[in-house]
């Protein structure tokens, strides 16, 4: 640790709100409560609060999005490269909140919480959660803090629909997004690969219909459905680079069905890896959210959602991402342009998949410094 | 794509603008607080400078991403990086007073269909082009028997973007055949750097570049 603009220690904390009879009713229209967020926050609020920055994660993401927890953590945040003194999300100017979302198994009430009523986990018994569910608890975690109106809303992948729901469903409370690699709805593929991971899931027969808390976990099948996840956030040509067709710990071929190959043992170790940090359940729950995302809710235009916005746009795409490619981008830019809004496109050339985002990128922070200075600068 | 340019300071923000001739001109021609779409917007000096001095609306589209990120890093906010030759379906019809192509058209695949798409999109339409008939690149091409290179056209044959050259005279039937109106035609010839000199006589001869303004004769498609 010690690098230099890093936030230092952080810790995560907890915001509790919906306790029962008050409790929210979700896009399913079942309700929850009481629900509990994970937030992390870096820099400061300043007192006129219109310098805070909301940033939303993707699937496997968490609050803790900078910093370290503790002085000995070898890792530090997610997008720790983005966020700290003289980073793109620059700790000296704004205040930066990363939020949690629900259903999730990180801090926030998700599957694996104790349900109140019952004194044991939810398992599936835990409503189905949306997108807009994950805006609308962010939304009071944002009330909470005094915050009438964000300066930036930004996020990648299931954390750039976050973004877009943040701007369609209280246009009033942000003036930058910075929705990446990203779409307006989940596309054919993505669930397929989405369904895959769950139906790997679902196969365990440790899985027991998510009623698996206190006894063995679905190791396996979470571990499978990882390993498809990375293939996709991955290109042939970052693998190709990365592996090759080189051998792990071997130099002739096995001729049999241990590990022979580097990408092989990748695949597991990051599988392994994740079963260690994530709930089975939740991983089924937040791929389900993407799934059903929808702007248009399958009926009107892009366009017709789009009509209210008033943040200001960067939208950002990466060449090689085939999970949410290009054309994606392209057709939110397409529908904002339409509505008149302020919207920059760039797609950034870059082997590295939908994985991009995620990874220290000159074009990537040098774009939202810049894009977030001037609209720093310009806020009236 | 090439010709010489000019560094001006704009006054109120001491931002730096690099502006050819073209641009130049065509500041003078755009009135105040009117909306812009600048087809290969490059760095966004155009649509800069006309923000800051006309209180312009500017778009841009731009094939480039380093130019997309100078953009940004000016404090642009409408800019989209995208290839001409896709058309400008984005854009609904009459939706800006100008658009604005300069220095672009003789680079891209498909100028009929772009032309079409500016008429649609724009009330008027600026163009400005390199003119292949000025004397120079016929006396080039004539006495030396060689790819004409000038100023204008600095460039080899072999990485040269400019794939489909024109002339004034060919421009105005292109204009014609493609259901626009020349509202005004203004030869150009570029002296020493950033300055112009507008042509009068014999101009598909004497002048280097030419600025278009056009408009939409065809009646809008139901």
């Amino acid at each position: 640790m010690d690098k230099p603009g890093s936030v230092g220690i952080v810790e995560t904390k907890y915001l509790t709100f919906a306790e029962p009879p008050s409790e929210m009713t979700l896009e399913c229209g079942r309700t929850l409560g009481p629900i509990t967020l994970a937030y992390e926050t870096y820099g400061e609020l300043n007192e006129a609060r219109d310098n805070a920055i909301l940033v939303v994660h993707a699937l496997s993401g968490d609050a803790h999005a900078a910093g370290y927890h503790h002085p000995r953590d070898k890792h530090p945040g997610w997008w720790d490269i983005m966020i700290g003194s003289g980073r793109a999300f620059d700790t000296r100017k704004y205040f930066v909140i990363c939020s949690n979302i629900i259903g999730g198994c990180q801090g926030s009430t998700g599957p694996s919480s104790i349900n109140p009523q019952t004194g044991r986990p939810y398992g599936l018994s835990f409503p189905m959660v949306t997108v807009r569910d994950w805006v609308d608890t962010q939304k009071i975690l944002i009330d909470h803090l005094g915050i009438k109106r964000l300066l930036c809303v930004v996020g990648g992948s299931t954390g750039g629909m976050q973004v877009l729901q943040w701007v369609v469903s209280y246009p009033d409370m942000v003036r930058l997004a910075i929705p990446i690699a990203t779409t307006s709805k989940l596309s054919a593929q993505a669930i397929a690969f989405n369904e895959v991971g769950r139906v790997a899931i679902q196969s365990d027969p440790n899985w027991r219909e998510g009623e698996y808390y206190g006894k063995a976990l679905p190791r396996r099948g979470l571990t499978i459905a990882r390993m498809i996840g990375h293939i996709t956030y991955l290109s042939d040509r970052s693998m190709h680079q990365k592996f090759g067709r080189r051998l792990q710990d071997k130099s002739a071929y096995g001729y049999d069905f241990r590990t022979d190959f580097q990408v092989e043992s990748y695949l597991r170790y990051k599988g392994d890896h994740f079963v260690d940090r994530f709930d089975a359940n939740s991983y089924l729950y937040i791929t389900k959210a993407m799934d059903y995302f929808d702007l248009t809710q399958g009926n009107g235009s892009l366009e017709g959602v789009f009509a209210g916005v008033k943040a200001r746009f960067l939208v950002i795409s990466f060449s090689s991402d085939w999970l949410f490619p290009t054309y994606q981008s392209k057709e939110i830019v397409s529908a904002l342009r339409r509505v008149q809004a302020d919207v920059i496109f760039t797609e950034i050339q870059t082997d590295y998949g939908h994985d991009a985002f995620l990874l220290e990128s000159e074009q990537l922070s040098s774009l939202i410094t810049n894009f977030l200075g001037h609209g720093w600068k310009e806020k009236s | 794509m090439g010709g010489s340019t000019e560094e001006i300071r704009l006054s109120e923000t001491g931002a730096v603008v690099r502006l050819t001739p073209e641009h130049k001109l065509i500041l003078t021609l755009i009135e105040a607080n009117t909306r812009v779409l600048d087809l290969g917007c490059g760095e966004g000096d155009l649509m800069l400078a006309l923000k800051v001095s006309k209180g312009v609306r500017a778009e841009g589209v731009e094939l480039s991403e380093a130019c997309i990120q100078a953009c940004v890093a000016r404090g642009l906010v409408s800019v989209h990086h995208g290839d001409l030759d896709e058309g400008l379906a984005d854009y609904p019809d009459k939706s800006v007073d100008y658009v604005v192509s300069t220095n672009t058209i003789q680079a891209l695949h498909r100028p009929m269909v772009l032309i079409r798409e500016m008429a649609r999109v724009g009330k008027r339409c600026i163009v400005s082009f390199p003119n292949f008939a000025h004397w120079r690149v016929r006396l080039q091409l004539l006495l030396k028997g060689r790819m004409p290179k000038t100023l204008k056209l600095p460039y080899e044959w072999y990485e040269t973007l400019n794939i489909h050259l024109t002339t004034i005279h060919d421009f105005r039937d292109f204009c014609r055949k493609a259901g626009l109106k020349v509202l005004r035609e203004i030869p150009l010839r570029s002296s020493a750097p950033g300055t112009y000199t507008e042509v009068r006589f014999l101009p598909n001869l004497r002048a280097d570049a030419a600025i278009f303004i056009l408009e939409d004769a065809l009646p809008p498609a139901d």
